[in-house]
C-alpha cells in the first residue's frame, strides 16, 4: 500500500514536473476559459451576466394563442435583461436582419401554428392529424452563444407544448379505445383540452427564465463563465488522463518499469501506484483550476465539500477512461493519439457533451 | 520477493526519471528497496558520494551528462547494497573519465565482498575487472574460466616485437631466430621482427644475443600477451556480426 501511494506521489512530482503537460493541464483551461470569459462580456464590467441584452428578431405570423404566447416569452419581464427582441411582420426583412448582424436569431413562427398543434374536434374522429407546422429560428452564425440561448428557449417553449399536447390526446384516446368515454365525450374533452391548453400555454412558458435563486432565496444571475468553466475543466481532465495513462507505457520504453519490477515492489503495487498517480493527478488539475477560477474570476462553484467530492467522483471516473485508452494503445504516443481521436469526434459531433457536464457540475455542485 | 531483495540491477540503458533530481531518484528507488527515514537518507548520501554526485545532487537529472547520468543508474543499484550486482554495460558511450570513474567504482564494491556480474563488449573491461570470464556467443556460453584458462585452453602464445633500425636486415635476423629453442616462428614486416613463442620471457635473452651477434641495433622491445580479444575472436570467429 505505501509503495502504491509513494509511486503515485511521484507521477503527480513528474507531471507538475513537465512543462508541456503543465501547459495542456492548466494554463490551456484557464486561458481559454479567460477568452471565453471575455467573448462572452464576463469581463466588460458587467459582472451580473456574460450574456444580456441579445437582439432578437420575432416574426409573429401565427397571431393565435401559442404563436402569441411565444412571443409574450421573449418580451416576458424574466427575460427582460436576457433578450432584446424586435417585433417584424416580414420574415425576409428579418432575415435580412441577421445576415447583416444586426441581431442574434430571428425566431419566425408561422400562420398556423396554433392551429396545428391545438387538437381539432375532427382529429377525434378521423386519424388524420393537422400537418406540423414548424417554426423557424434563423440563427446569426457569427452570435452562437447569443443564437444557442434563442434556440433553447424556443426549444423549451416547444416541449413544453408538446407536452401538454401529447399528454392530453394520449389520454384521451386511450379512454375511449377502452370504452370508458364516447366519441362525443372524447371530443368534448378535447375541446376542452384544447382551451385549457391555449389559457395555460403563456403561464407555463413562464418558467423558461434565466434567473435561479439559492435555498435562502438570494437571486443568482447567469454566469456563462460558470458555464464554460467547468466544461473546460472537464475536457482537459480528458487530456491529463490521458497522459497518466502514457505514462504506464513510458516506464516501460524509458527502462523504469522493467527496473521496478526487478524491485521487492509487486505488479500489483506498481499497477496501483500508476492508477492512483492518474487519479492524483487528475484530481490536483481540476482542485487548482476550479481554485484559481474562483480567485481570478471570483467564480461560484457551490459548497467546497460537494465539489470535492464530485471533482474526486469525475475525476475517478475520467481515470477510468484513461486507463481503457492505456489498454488500446501499444506505445506512449498512440494514447495521445487514440485519446485525442476519441474524445474530439464525440465533442464535435455531440457539442452538449460539455454542456451537459458542466451543467451537472454546477447543478450537482 | 527474497531474491530480489538482494539483488541489483543495473541495466544497459538509463532507468531513471529525467525530471526528478539524482537524490530524488535515490529515494524513490530505495523506497521501492524498502528503505526509509533516516536509513535511506544516509544511504542516498553515501551512494551520491560514492558515485561524486554530491554537490550535483539537487539538479535534475535530465540536465546532466552521459556519464554523470550512467553514475546515477549505478547509484540506483548499490542503494540497498546488493549481495549480487548484475551490470549490464555501464560504460556504453560515455567519455574516458566517467568510465575510470565507473571501473574503479565495480573494482571498489568486488574489494567490500559484492559479487558483480558484469556484460561488456570490451574486452579491456573484461580483463581489468574479471576473476572468471564467461565468453558468450549467439546466446551460448561457450567458454567459461579465469583469464589464464581462457587463454590456455585456447592454445595462446606470446608474441616478442623486436623494432631494428631502418638500414638493418630484419629478414636476415628472422631467419636465424628461427632457429632458437623455443620459437615457434619469426617473420619480418618492415622494420619489425614478430616472434611467437610459448613464454618471451624465455627466449629473450637468446633473442637480443643473436641480434648482436649479427650487429643488428635493436631499438625497443615489446611483449604482447595473449588477451581476452585474441581469446574471444578464436571462439567466435573474425566474421562481422549483425
Amino acid at each position: 500500500m505505501l509503495k502504491t501511494l509513494l509511486i503515485g506521489i511521484k507521477d503527480l512530482r513528474l507531471a507538475f514536473r513537465d512543462r508541456a503537460a503543465l501547459i495542456l493541464m492548466l494554463a490551456a483551461p484557464f486561458v481559454l476559459t479567460l477568452g471565453l470569459g471575455l467573448v462572452t462580456g464576463r469581463f466588460s464590467g458587467n459582472a451580473n451576466s456574460g450574456l444580456s441584452n441579445i437582439p432578437v428578431v420575432i416574426v409573429n405570423l401565427d397571431k393565435q394563442q401559442l404563436g402569441n404566447a411565444l412571443a409574450d416569452v421573449f418580451n416576458s419581464a424574466e427575460l427582460a435583461d436576457l433578450m432584446e427582441p424586435t417585433a417584424s411582420s416580414d420574415p425576409e426583412a428579418a432575415r435580412r436582419l441577421i445576415d447583416e448582424d444586426k441581431a442574434a436569431a430571428a425566431v419566425i413562427i408561422p400562420a398556423g401554428f396554433t392551429q396545428s398543434i391545438m387538437p381539432q374536434q375532427s382529429g377525434f374522429t378521423s386519424n388524420a392529424m393537422p400537418e406540423a407546422v414548424k417554426i423557424e429560428v434563423y440563427a446569426n452564425p457569427s452570435r452562437p452563444t447569443s443564437a444557442g440561448v434563442i434556440k433553447a428557449i424556443v426549444d423549451e417553449f416547444i416541449s413544453r407544448v408538446e407536452e401538454g399536447r401529447v399528454s392530453g390526446m394520449t389520454a384521451i384516446m386511450q379512454l375511449m379505445f377502452s370504452g370508458r368515454i364516447t366519441q362525443d365525450q372524447a371530443e368534448a374533452a378535447g375541446t376542452a383540452m384544447s382551451k385549457r391548453l391555449q389559457t395555460s400555454a403563456p403561464e407555463s412558458t413562464l418558467a423558461i427564465t434565466m434567473k435561479s435563486s439559492t435555498a435562502s432565496g438570494e437571486a443568482i444571475k447567469f454566469d456563462a463563465l460558470a458555464f464554460i468553466a467547468p466544461g473546460m475543466a472537464l475536457m482537459f481532465l480528458m487530456y491529463t488522463v490521458s497522459y497518466g495513462g502514457r505514462s504506464i507505457l513510458a516506464e516501460r520504453t524509458q527502462g523504469t518499469l522493467p527496473r521496478l519490477l526487478v524491485s521487492p515492489t509487486s505488479s500489483m503495487q506498481i499497477l496501483g501506484g500508476k492508477i492512483f498517480g492518474i487519479f492524483l493527478t487528475g484530481a490536483a488539475q481540476m482542485l487548482i483550476l476550479i481554485g484559481a477560477s474562483s480567485l481570478f474570476f471570483q467564480l461560484k462553484w457551490g459548497d467546497p465539500l460537494g465539489v470535492v467530492v464530485l471533482v474526486l467522483a469525475a475525476v475517478f471516473g475520467a481515470t477510468g477512461w484513461g486507463m481503457i485508452i492505456t489498454a488500446i494503445a501499444r506505445t506512449p504516443g498512440q494514447v495521445a493519439n487514440v485519446g485525442m481521436s476519441i474524445i474530439f469526434p464525440c465533442l464535435a459531433s455531440r457539442p452538449c457533451l460539455l454542456t451537459n457536464a458542466s451543467k451537472g457540475l454546477c447543478a450537482a455542485s | 520477493m527474497a531474491v530480489r531483495n538482494i539483488i541489483g540491477v543495473v541495466p544497459q540503458d538509463l532507468a531513471l526519471y529525467e525530471e526528478l533530481t539524482a537524490r530524488e531518484n535515490l529515494i524513490f528507488w530505495g523506497q521501492m528497496y524498502n528503505l526509509s527515514g533516516k536509513s535511506l537518507n544516509r544511504r542516498v548520501d553515501e551512494v551520491l558520494e560514492q558515485i561524486g554526485l554530491t554537490d550535483k545532487a539537487k539538479n535534475r537529472v535530465k540536465t546532466y551528462s552521459g556519464g554523470m547520468k550512467r553514475r546515477v543508474n549505478i547509484g540506483v543499484g548499490l542503494l540497498h547494497k546488493p549481495r549480487l550486482l548484475f551490470m549490464d554495460e555501464p560504460t556504453v558511450g560515455i567519455d574516458p573519465q566517467s568510465r575510470r570513474a565507473i571501473l574503479d567504482t565495480v573494482k571498489d564494491l568486488n574489494k567490500q565482498g559484492m559479487t558483480l556480474l558484469y556484460t561488456t563488449h570490451y574486452m579491456e573491461e573484461a580483463q581489468e575487472l574479471s576473476n572468471r570470464v564467461g565468453i558468450i556467443d549467439h546466446g551460448e556460453m561457450i567458454a567459461l574460466g579465469t583469464q589464464k584458462e581462457l587463454t590456455q585452453q585456447v592454445g595462446q602464445a606470446e608474441t616478442l616485437i623486436l623494432h631494428v633500425g631502418e638500414n638493418d636486415d630484419s629478414e636476415a635476423l628472422a631467419n636465424a631466430l628461427k632457429g632458437i629453442a623455443g620459437v615457434q616462428q619469426a617473420e619480418a614486416v618492415d622494420h619489425e621482427v614478430s616472434i611467437v613463442c610459448a613464454e618471451a620471457e624465455d627466449v629473450l635473452a637468446a633473442v637480443v644475443t643473436k641480434a648482436n651477434e649479427r650487429g643488428i641495433k635493436i631499438r625497443s622491445i615489446d611483449i604482447r600477451e595473449p588477451n581476452l580479444e585474441a581469446v574471444f575472436l578464436h571462439l567466435t570467429g573474425r566474421a562481422l556480426r549483425d
